[in-house]
């Protein structure tokens, strides 16, 4: 399917009516000069759904989440939100429409407070990031729905803690923060679990397990344990190829999902 | 009057591809524009203006300031860039430090008048091709500058060292894992780049003279040469130095108004359409 | 509460200078510093906050002065050629920003050297537009509200009034949203995008705001030398400006103050005892690079802690909390 089908009516996405899919990637193909990473992919995301994409390294996950958010540029393909085409829409219009993400390797803002870098989360969608004349701090709403969202994820107590004074543990959390603080309707998590221990993951496995059902969740993750217990449904990755998809019973029971992970059976 | 203005224009560009080669390679390997070059073009060209005083013949004064000035840049790349591997931002400043240091030095040596430098003896008079009079020594500058460029090809088509290069141009980090010394690799083309550009001033200075401020008056010449032709390539370096030797002097009489910007706007036209320049190898 | 005393001695030490200083040598000295230091603090907006280096302003800095210059000497008055001069610097600058903001890092730089380069290349052979070598002069200082500016002291204040407006106009907006919002795009960029910012337009507006202030800077300039040549738009005047910045330090609001008033004073004042100049400018901003990156002023404290430091043995480090 090429790009230019024409995507579904825009529909209001209210709860427990699924006329509208959260998120729809249908043919969606991107090459690095003969290198395919993306073949060929069709995502369908449900409002409130718990998705999992998995797949070997290399298998083109963290490029499926760039090319949803517009960091990089499909050579063929749609992807809607909520039914609304963004497969040409600038990437930072994205984040306007719901959307947020988080990153694999931490990208927080390194010389301010925790508190400020949740504040400026909010600010990217906000008409005041281009106001050149009030004080920043004294933007009390701004400041209370960040603290907010530091408390969502149980960093309150470092709001004014610079970045540089935290641990691993809490920077992955803030950057939940950041993209929680944006009150996303589609949430992109990028190996949430990376490199935290055994009882930070757990913490954060339960804070994702309290994020509410408006929003909808898509994680990438390699951490099966961790993973397996969030997901709903699942997509498996293959070189860019998506070869298996399913509820997570069907998954993990197929031979190809088997065939990947634990060589030929 | 045209046929003298483009042999000029020849010799204008053989002068600046001695030049900007080593300052594309060097831009090439290391990444950075080297703002010393000019000044270490001035420097060789003082240096030169020293050793005839002291007797020597005009080649022998031209190598040995080449050396010199060799010898100046590896000591400025062993102490001062080698600390800021990586920090590429750092390092141009450092140059650019450096080259404000060599210049007020120069000043300080050798005074603020102009020197002149006498063309050596082969040079001297006219000689008759298709029946005009090219003066000879303007002729002997393109030889030279032709010969340079076929070393220098030798040394990075037939070598190791040259295989070596071109590697570690076209992706440091691939050349370090193939064990190639990269850091030594910075080392001697630094100061090969900085010998040319030593060897270059002596070369010029029949025609341009030495005169503080010469630096100021090369550098943003190499700068052009090497965004135009495309840096680390030097069929690059060839063609942008012929290039803009006919861009200035054409320039120069035709828009005598807008002479830089005949200069500067094809590099900016260049750095804004095309960031690798006609034959580069480097995207900035 | 230390913080607001030192600022207000500062401030009535600056008000009051004419008068302990005395010597109008000095006075003029001091007019100097300001002029720079707002210029410093324009390109510190660049450089500093939106995390990108140029070395072109020098550019902007004197078109405000060619062009106001060429309308005084048309008979235009003062506050027509100020903001023909300021017109002129922010239509130049949109035009370098545009064009710049191509290219990144390297690239952006590289850039800036061109446009600057071309902006000299123009003052000194477009003879008949700007008198090429030769320069432009006026002959008279502006007379805002009828007074005149022609002595040092008179001159200094103005100037004073001037760089206190900047250092305001900066300092709110170093603390508005915006400003924020340009710290984050040189911070983190791929994700201010993600967050919803324009990553472009906001440092093209940074930029645009760094103009202004380097156009401010070169009309005070132009009052203050009464002539303008193509050496203030020269590449060596650009890598003068961004020493000041380094050398004081980007990511501090007084950093570029300090920077200028450094490099002012040992241009005009060492140079009487020391005449290399330009050796001196060369060593320092090499020095500075390689053993005090983050600036002067930060880098002296870090240095003057380093040397003070008890030597005592490391407490150990509790879980979670790290020593900076």
């Amino acid at each position: 399917m090429g790009a230019g089908a024409a995507p579904p009516p825009r529909a209001r996405a209210e709860r427990g009516t699924r006329a509208v899919n959260a998120l729809e990637i249908r043919g969606l193909n991107k090459s690095f000069g003969g290198l395919r990473v993306t073949s060929d992919v069709e995502l369908l995301v449900a409002p409130g759904e718990r998705r999992l994409i998995i797949g070997p390294n290399g298998a083109g996950k963290t490029t499926l989440f760039n090319l949803i958010t517009g960091e990089l540029r499909p050579d063929a393909g749609s992807i809607a939100l909520f039914g609304h085409d963004i497969t040409r829409l600038a990437a930072r219009r994205r984040a306007h429409l719901g959307l947020a993400r988080t990153y694999q390797i931490i990208t927080l803002f390194p010389n301010e407070t925790l508190l400020r870098n949740v504040t400026l989360a909010l600010l990217g969608l906000s008409p005041l990031r281009w106001n050149p004349i009030v004080r920043l701090d004294r933007q009390r709403a701004l400041a209370d729905r960040a603290a907010e969202a530091l408390r969502r994820v149980g960093l309150a107590h470092l709001a004014s803690r610079p970045v540089a004074q935290t641990s691993y543990g809490e920077r992955r959390r803030a950057e939940i923060a950041m993209a929680l603080g944006q009150a996303p309707r589609v949430l992109l998590l990028d190996e949430p679990f990376a490199g935290l221990s055994v009882e930070e993951r757990r913490d954060v496995a339960a804070l994702i397990a309290a994020i509410p059902r408006d929003v909808t969740i898509v994680m990438i993750e390699h951490d099966m344990d961790v993973a397996l217990e969030f997901a709903e449904r699942i997509t498996v990755l293959h070189f860019g190829e998506a070869i298996v998809e399913g509820t997570r019973a069907e998954v993990v029971e197929h031979p190809r999902t088997r065939e990947i992970y634990l060589g030929a059976a | 009057m045209w046929t003298i203005l483009a042999i000029n224009s020849v010799t204008l560009g053989g002068l600046l591809f001695l030049l900007s080669a080593g300052f594309s390679l060097i831009f090439g390997l290391m990444r950075i524009p080297n703002l010393t070059h000019g000044s270490m073009f001035m420097l060789g060209a003082y240096f030169g203006v020293t050793l005839l005083a002291w007797g020597a013949g005009f080649w022998i004064a031209a190598i040995g300031a080449g050396l010199g000035v060799a010898l100046f840049g590896a000591i400025i790349e062993r102490l001062l860039l080698r600390r800021l591997v990586g920090a590429e931002l750092a390092q141009v400043l450092v140059t650019l430090g450096l080259s404000f240091m060599v210049a007020d030095t120069c000043l300080m040596v050798w005074g603020g008048d102009p020197i002149s430098v006498d063309t050596p003896a082969i040079g001297v008079g006219a000689t008759h091709l298709l029946s005009v009079a090219f003066p000879t020594y303007r002729l002997i500058i393109i030889l030279i500058a032709v010969a340079i460029a076929a070393a220098l090809w030798g040394l990075l088509d037939k070598t190791r060292l040259g295989a070596m290069i071109r590697a570690a141009v076209d992706d440091p980090a691939m050349a370090r894992v193939c064990g190639i010394r990269v850091s030594h690799l910075f080392s001697i083309v630094f100061s090969l780049g900085a010998g040319l550009a030593g060897f270059a001033g002596v070369i010029g200075g029949p025609i341009l003279s030495v005169y503080p401020g010469l630096d100021q008056d090369m550098l943003p010449l190499a700068l052009v040469v090497v965004i135009l032709g495309g840096t680390g390539s030097l069929l690059g370096s060839l063609v942008g130095s012929f290039v803009v030797g006919f861009l200035y002097n054409f320039g120069q009489v035709l828009f005598p108004e807008l002479a830089y910007v005949v200069l500067f706007l094809p590099m900016l036209i260049v750095l804004v359409l095309r960031p690798r320049g006609l034959f580069g190898r480097v995207t900035l | 509460m230390t913080r607001i005393l030192a600022l207000l001695i500062a401030f009535a030490a600056l008000v009051s200078l004419p008068f302990w200083l005395g010597n109008a040598y000095y006075i003029n000295i001091a007019s100097q510093v300001l002029i720079y230091a707002v210029l410093a603090m324009g390109l510190n907006l660049l450089v500093g906050y939106a995390g990108l280096v140029t070395l072109g302003h020098a550019g902007l800095f004197g078109v405000a002065c060619y062009a106001a210059a060429t309308l005084i000497n048309a008979g235009f008055g003062s506050i027509t050629a100020m903001i023909g001069g300021l017109a002129a610097t922010l239509a130049v600058t949109a035009v370098f920003a545009v064009l710049a903001l191509r290219g990144t890092g390297l690239g952006f730089v590289m850039i800036t050297v061109a446009l600057g380069q071309i902006v000299w290349g123009i003052a000194y052979r477009w003879i008949s537009l700007t008198n090429g070598d030769n320069g432009v002069s006026i002959n008279t200082r502006p007379h805002p509200f009828g007074l005149a500016l022609d002595t040092a002291p008179a001159f200094y204040w103005a100037t004073l009034v001037v760089f206190l407006v900047t250092l305001g106009c900066i300092a709110v907006f170093v603390a508005s949203p915006f400003g924020a919002a340009v710290r984050g795009t040189r911070d983190q960029p791929r994700r201010m995008t993600a967050l919803g910012y324009n990553v472009w337009l906001t440092r093209f507006l940074a930029f645009l705001l760094s103009g202004f202030w380097s156009g401010v800077a070169g009309l005070l300039y132009l009052y203050y030398n009464q002539f303008v040549s193509p050496e203030t738009v020269a590449l060596s005047a650009s890598a003068e400006a961004l020493l000041m910045v380094i050398a004081g330090g980007t990511a501090t609001l007084f950093g570029p103050i300090f920077g200028a008033a450094l490099v002012v004073i040992i241009k005009d004042v060492a140079s009487a005892y020391i005449t290399r100049w330009n050796f001196m400018l060369g060593a320092i901003f090499v020095l500075i690079v390689v053993f005090m990156p983050e600036g002067f002023v930060p880098g002296s404290v870090r240095l003057w802690r380093w040397a003070l430091a008890p030597r005592r043995p490391r407490a150990p480090v509790l879980s979670g909390e790290r020593v900076p």
